[in-house]
């Protein structure tokens, strides 16, 4: 009696113009209606619509590029809540970063949560190369992908080295001061590196300079730390992100050709 | 043995713990993987990754249930720790005071270290430079077409053992040292060893020409430690050739030359790391090659 209920509840649902206007096809167990949910579904079509059966093993692909990647629409969002209460100023971001700890709702957490994602994106983009390397998944077709990857990689560091800044407190403005010094000694380009004195570089109009928007870590720097983590790095991540995906759906998902 | 407690708990700290196991426990499923595979080959059998879709299955929901279970996993995880433990936050930024030692976010404090052994410019810019063309120029220099999809090591035993060793051995370990064995004044301490900020450490080096008689900084040392420098590549790059050559190897036909002088060059280039690091530490020496403008 009460099955028959719900199954007329569920065909009136279903078969109204809203639920179709929606959902392109039926949820039934069908072959058909399953290749649908994938071919049909914006989210869902950077997928293949069948692998093979050992791809889905987590003993063979770890999970690893799959953590990155949700870890990236993670960190995103909860960046984006974090953005809501910051200010990129050195006279208001450190008592913006004491505002989200003690009296944000949920600030702590989530800025805890923004901090340990981010190193976790760190170290499970590279657990993911060494899995690629160590199953030759970037042989031919591949090569390509394996290039986009590194670029990832490199943008991973580099935005997880940007986020460092943002706090204003010691640990970040020193960690970028020491890595910000290295870029000084790029040859060339930079006014401590070989030929940079000859090419007249000064520290006023070299690489780092070009960093730092300064010669030291200041106001300057602040800024262009936070656009480039909260926009510029952010916008080419998501640009390859898609390339890359989209290219191991072309190339074929795991395991040999 | 109180500062290596206090690094261990300290705020970021315990992430390269995490990264360490993590890294040698995906290693470890890694070569038990490869063993398993080369096993079944030598039965004649194929690994299952090896053949090509014959057995497929549909992405829904097979995958895509997997995926949200993951991440669900992902996100629990990541909210038990965030309410475990808080992200660091130190005092507010103060260019007058120089924290000792100050290190740089942890990923590239494996460059840091190597700060100990070269000039800025190679350790902070040339070395990462060729790491990230050397990662990109992999699959264009391997073409070896066996392994594709699957673990081994039998069938591409230089391969996997150059990658390993990079990334298992010199890149993680340097970034354990730097983190875990470096203290005040990036001296090296002991985990039982207090930090003691004003040590200072007389260390005479010496640069390999200095061994020889001749002042590094003189015409003749830097036209030698450029020879050192340069027969190091050379004989890095003739020899395996001749070997290889002489026993008409079908990999080198396969590499061509070019091929052959990108791979022997990176290679020589990764091993030029430790080789300077021992040289460094047994036997004090500073440059080989001295020159008015750079130093290696």
């Amino acid at each position: 009696m009460d099955k028959e209920k719900d199954e007329k509840i569920k065909r009136y649902v279903t078969s109204s113009q809203i639920w179709k206007s929606i959902f392109r096809r039926k949820h039934d167990d069908t072959k058909r209606s399953r290749v649908l949910a994938v071919v049909g579904n914006f989210f869902l079509h950077l997928h293949p619509v069948s692998l093979s059966r050992h791809a889905l093993a987590l003993k063979y692909t770890w999970c690893m590029g799959g953590i990155t990647f949700f870890l990236f629409l993670f960190l995103t969002l909860t960046g984006v809540y974090l953005m809501f209460y910051y200010h990129p100023s050195i006279g208001e971001a450190y008592w913006d970063i004491k505002d989200l700890h003690y009296s944000v709702p949920f600030g702590k957490i989530l800025r805890n949560i923004h901090r340990w994602g981010g190193h976790l994106m760190v170290i499970t983009v590279m657990i993911h190369m060494y899995r690629v390397f160590m199953t030759g998944s970037y042989k031919a077709p591949r090569e390509f992908n394996w290039l986009i990857g590194v670029g990832l990689l490199v943008l991973t560091l580099l935005l997880s080295f940007t986020g460092y800044l943002l706090t204003w407190d010691q640990l970040g403005v020193w960690a970028i001061t020491v890595g910000t010094n290295m870029a000084g000694a790029t040859p060339l380009l930079g006014h401590e590196g070989p030929f940079g004195e000859q090419l007249g570089m000064t520290a006023h109009n070299d690489v780092r300079f070009a960093l730092l928007g300064g010669s030291s870590v200041e106001k300057n720097a602040l800024l262009r730390a936070y656009v480039w983590h909260c926009i510029a790095i952010p916008l080419f991540v998501a640009l390859l992100i898609g390339v890359h995906l989209w290219r191991v759906r072309k190339d074929g998902f795991s395991g040999s050709l | 043995m109180s500062n290596i407690i206090h690094i261990l708990f300290l705020k970021d700290n315990e992430v390269i713990a995490l990264f360490g196991i993590a890294v040698f426990f995906f290693a470890v499923v890694a070569f038990r993987e490869a063993i398993k595979n080369d096993r079944l080959q030598k039965q004649g059998k194929w690994p299952p990754e090896g053949q090509s879709g014959k057995d497929k299955v549909l992405t829904w929901p097979f995958l895509v249930r997997k995926e949200f279970l993951v991440a669900i996993f992902v996100t629990a995880g990541l909210l038990v720790w965030g309410v475990l433990r808080n992200a660091p936050l130190e005092e507010f930024a103060d260019p007058n005071i120089t924290p000792n030692p100050s290190k740089a976010p942890w990923y590239f404090l494996g460059l840091q270290e190597m700060l100990v052994y070269f000039d800025p410019w190679i350790a902070g810019v040339l070395f990462p430079l060729l790491i990230i063309v050397g990662l990109m120029a992999i699959p264009y220099i391997d073409i070896n077409p066996k392994g594709s999809g699957y673990y081994t090591i039998r069938e591409r035993k230089f391969a996997v053992s150059v990658f390993s060793f990079g990334f298992l051995f010199l890149w993680v370990i340097l970034i354990v040292v730097g983190v875990f064995f470096r203290g005040t004044g990036w001296l090296w301490y002991w985990p039982w060893q207090e930090w003691v900020p004003h040590t200072i450490v007389a260390e005479t080096n010496y640069d390999f020409t200095q061994f020889l008689g001749i002042d590094s900084r003189s015409v003749s040392g830097s036209i030698t430690g450029g020879s050192v420098v340069t027969l190091y590549y050379l004989l890095g790059m003739v020899i395996p050739y001749v070997v290889m050559k002489a026993r008409n190897s079908k990999n080198l036909q396969k590499l061509g030359l070019i091929r052959y002088i990108t791979v022997s060059f990176l290679f020589w280039s990764m091993i030029g790391l430790p080789i300077k690091m021992f040289l460094r530490l047994i036997f004090h020496m500073k440059y080989i090659w001295v020159t008015p403008w750079f130093n290696i």
